[in-house]
């Protein structure tokens, strides 16, 4: 690895600060910085997070108040919304486009792209990523990725704004759709291919960015049984993009073929549009079902795991408390991300693939929820005994854990083949991963904002605004997606553009079955617009701290990890050309005898207390950590 | 703030739990053979979900109550862990989950790893962008072969059925799905564009139909009346009303009815959509 020892010659390793650009245009903009790097991938995710909710709001007020005029939509999208009514392609168009750009952009970008790029390198005690010129290129493709999807707003046809093919972009819809006249699956669908593509290989070079860093710049000292458990779940998150993601890619180029060149990799024969025969033959729907959710899956973890880390380390932090089971944890991420690569079959219980192929991975897929299981007892086990201190970070974790449960226990259900034979494709589903690698993952980056914006910006964010911002959006979410449990029991179907007409006043519905649900959706459409409004206090704390908010010190929160020793913000190579020396575990807190009640990783030996700590059990082969268990 | 954490997370499990046990949203009535074991396991499941939610987050709440941090002298509980309650609730929930695992697959071998049982009826299921076409043999009980290149929407020849065919003379394609009561019936799923799905809450089934693909599925219903087909997966911007009917029909008007020949037929289910209105009280 001749690049990474380089880089270190070059970036200080104890000759020195290396120094940083000064001009405006290599600091902040192409920067190599991964520091720099990690605000940008936070602020595409900001923009993106917007978009993506503004659309999720259109979608709740078609489907709540379908034949409503909206004048503001009708001059906006004079097409879409002709006199203000949103049509049911421009429906369609809003669930595509808030999925990919959720998906991708929001929840693959922010905690890796963003809180890895920024703080693993700095945790591990490394001055850059190994390769920062290929971090800085893999940012770039990154906004490439999100400026073709824009572009598909404006490029899809009039009449919507995006494909309508939904974000997973099912075939033959999907890559024959413009031959059977439906609206937006022309050029909408290419540039959204080639959005996705574009996404991939960014996605690609950071993975291996992330592997290499990890593996080969960790400091003296940081043995991989010392890193944070943060570092852990971005190493795993690489691990699981690097695997999935080329099969994404390849799925998406074979597509775009069958879109435009006539192939029919997922398009069999003998479709018709009613009048004449399409040319395609031989290719297969299933496949393509096959391939996406052999990305997919992994991409639910890719999503939540960082959120794991994170909240891992800021439960810890706040409870005073070291990690309970730092090894269990490790070990379950690992099973988790491993598991992950066996149950995609769970989305296609209904698809027409064989049954036994369904029933083996109805068994897999609830295996997973062991892992999962597992990290919840070890949370609660770091609260129980905690000395919690109530910032607005650690409120976000703990909402993290809480809604992780509430998301993620439902996959018992959704997880059985039987039961999918009337929850697949319903509400149901909606309520559960929007739970769980939607808002969980989202308040694991809300928690991390809080939580590193200090060290970002030199600035804290806000307390009593960040609080005020937690308690709107954790009611909000739970009234959101709990009832939409319910609308899936009664048997409401996904991706539908409305459910009643109200026509003079009379409403009808187009299925009686779902009439139970009114007062469900009229609920869910009003808890949505409140808890995204609520956003705000976000946004205008984010950007008021960002240049008036209280000054930071070094450690605000008193914690342990490598991040706390250095600069706020820290210095281009990061430790200001020392070398930070490692001598023990991440999460040392409450240790007895200590002079604080949390002692750091650099913290030498001979000041710290005469106690065996638990990396150093490690280092020194004496098995689990778990000797010095208190609880006996 | 720790103590106002606490309460929220009991009333909302409260809240939640609730929700599922007051009854206002759940399944509609199960009308098929499988229906009572499937509402069963969901039960079942519904149960052990609703106990782990339900403890995990009253103990997350108790957590945030009791240990918030109020300036005690002394410092948390210095613990890395226990090796031995890892151990246990990893084979606990091992255990749990596993066994949901395995009484979960009862339905599904019921249904899909048995053929459908001799003499069932069969109905050919040809989805196309937006309805649902159903294709019955007719008294000769042999279905008429179709072509793609015999599609015409003009002529009302949804599905191409060949009327070079002699065995397609006899057969008819309706909009409503016609079954027996109490007889096993097998669908043969298709689809002549996108991928649509069969979707009936009170049968508890639901099946994609696949352009390439005959999905062979087959089940029993029990309970006489008239019942709302719904599509599952998208397939364009009508999929919201991708509307039809399924009857379940007494054996001896079901009998009736398929001996017909076409304009028969489809004049006799006229009267029989009328005579089993659909329930529209849920």
């Amino acid at each position: 690895m001749a690049e990474p020892e380089v880089t270190a010659e070059e970036h200080g390793g104890g000759h020195g600060a290396h120094h940083a650009p000064t001009g405006f245009v290599r600091k902040y903009i192409f920067s190599i910085d991964h520091k720099v790097i990690g605000i940008q991938y936070l602020l595409l995710a900001l923009f993106s997070v917007v978009l993506g909710m503004i659309m999720s709001v259109l979608m709740r007020m078609k489907m709540t108040w379908p034949d409503h005029a909206w004048p503001l939509l009708g001059t906006l999208f004079p097409e879409g919304a002709p006199g203000g009514v949103m049509t049911p392609e421009f429906y369609l168009s809003l669930v595509t486009m808030h999925g990919t750009m959720m998906v991708f952009f929001v929840l693959t970008t922010a905690p890796q792209g963003g809180f890895g790029n920024y703080f693993l390198p700095i945790q591990i005690g490394a001055d850059d990523m190994a390769f920062p010129v290929l971090n800085m290129l893999s940012f770039w493709t990154t906004l490439l990725g999100l400026m073709v999807l824009v572009s598909a707003i404006f490029a899809s046809g009039g009449s919507v704004i995006g494909p309508t093919g939904g974000w997973t972009g099912y075939p033959p819809l999907s890559a024959v759709g413009h031959l059977l006249n439906v609206p937006g699956q022309g050029m909408g669908v290419n540039l959204w291919i080639i959005s996705i593509a574009i996404f991939c290989i960014a996605s690609l070079l950071g993975a291996l960015n992330f592997i290499v860093t990890l593996l080969n710049l960790r400091t003296k000292g940081m043995s991989l049984m010392r890193m944070p458990l943060t570092c852990w779940a971005w190493f795993t998150t690489a691990v699981l993009a690097l695997l999935s993601f080329p099969v994404l890619l390849a799925a998406g180029v074979l597509l775009f073929l069958d879109h435009n060149a006539g192939t029919s990799f997922f398009v069999p024969g003998g479709l018709s549009n009613g009048t004449t025969v399409l040319d395609h033959s031989g290719g297969s729907p299933i496949l393509w079902q096959h391939l996406f959710w052999f990305f997919g899956h992994p991409e639910v973890y890719i999503a939540i795991l960082p959120g794991m880390g994170a909240t891992s380390h800021i439960l810890s932090t706040f409870a005073r408390k070291p990690i309970f089971g730092y090894r269990a944890m490790v070990f379950a991420m690992f099973a988790i991300g491993l598991l992950g690569f066996f149950v995609w079959g769970h989305h296609m219980f209904i698809s027409g693939m064989s049954p036994l192929t369904g029933a083996a991975f109805s068994v897999l897929t609830l295996s997973i929820g062991v892992p999962s299981a597992i990290k919840t007892f070890n949370w609660l086990g770091t609260l129980w005994g905690a000395r919690i201190r109530f910032h607005t970070p650690m409120l976000f974790a703990l909402g993290f854990v809480s809604l992780f449960v509430a998301g993620g226990i439902t996959g018992l259900v959704l997880g059985q083949s039987s039961l999918d034979l009337s929850m697949h494709d319903t509400y149901f589903v909606l309520g559960h991963f929007h739970l769980v690698m939607g808002v969980a993952a989202i308040f694991g980056m809300f928690a991390g904002t809080y939580f590193w914006f200090p060290k970002m910006f030199g600035r804290k964010m806000n307390e009593t605004l960040g609080k005020i911002h937690f308690w709107p959006t954790f009611i909000g979410v739970y009234s959101i997606f709990i009832p939409m449990h319910l609308m899936g029991l009664v048997g409401m179907p996904r991706r539908y553009s409305q459910f009643y007409e109200v026509l003079g006043g009379k409403l009808t519905w187009i299925y009686n079955f779902n009439s139970p649900t009114y007062p469900l959706i009229q609920f869910v459409t009003w808890a949505a617009i409140i808890t995204v409004s609520a956003q705000s206090l976000f946004i205008i704390n984010f950007f008021w701290s960002m240049f008036k908010g209280e000054k930071a010190s070094d450690n605000p929160w008193e914690a342990t990890t490598l991040e706390w020793i250095t600069a706020t913000p820290p210095p281009h190579d990061n430790f200001g050309g020392r070398v930070p020396v490692v001598y023990r575990g991440a999460y040392e807190f409450g240790v007895p005898g200590a002079p604080e009640d949390y002692v750091m990783q650099t913290t030498p030996d001979e000041t710290g207390p005469n106690v065996a700590y638990a990396g150093e059990a490690d280092v020194q082969g004496r098995g689990s950590s778990n000797v010095h268990d208190a609880h006996g | 703030m720790g103590r106002a954490l606490a309460v929220f997370l009991w009333v909302m499990t409260g809240l939640s739990v609730w929700m599922f046990l007051s009854g206002r949203w759940w399944f509609p009535r199960a009308i098929s053979e499988h229906g009572p074991a499937y509402d069963q396991q969901f039960l079942l499941t519904i149960i052990v979900v609703g106990v782990a939610f339900a403890a995990a987050q009253i103990a997350l709440g108790y957590a945030v109550w009791r240990f918030a941090d109020t300036g005690q002298a002394t410092r948390a509980v210095y613990s890395h862990g226990n090796n031995r309650m890892e151990i246990l609730w990893t084979i606990i929930t091992a255990a749990i989950f596993i066994t949901l695992a395995l009484l979960g697959q009862r339905v599904w071998w019921g249904l899909h790893m048995t053929e459908a049982p001799p003499g069932s009826a069969q109905v050919h299921v040809v989805a196309q962008q937006f309805q649902w076409n159903f294709h019955y043999p007719g008294p000769d009980h042999v279905f008429g072969r179709t072509r793609p290149e015999k599609i015409s929407d003009e002529t009302i020849n949804y599905i191409g059925l060949d009327s070079d065919d002699p065995a397609s003379k006899d057969d008819t394609v309706t909009q409503t799905l016609v079954t027996k009561a109490d007889a096993p019936v097998q669908l043969i799923l298709n689809s002549r564009d996108v991928t649509h799905s069969f979707w009936v809450p009170q049968l508890r089934f639901k099946q994609d139909a696949v352009p390439g693909l005959d999905v062979k599925v087959h089940f029993t219903p029990k309970v006489v009346g008239q019942y709302e087909i719904a599509c599952a997966e998208l397939c364009g911007q009508q999929h919201y009303k991708m509307r039809a009917y399924m009857l379940v029909l007494p054996a001896d008007e079901y009998d009736e009815l398929v001996a017909m020949s076409q304009a028969d037929f489809n004049k006799r289910v006229t009267e029989l959509v009328k005579k089993y209105p659909l329930n529209t009280n849920f």
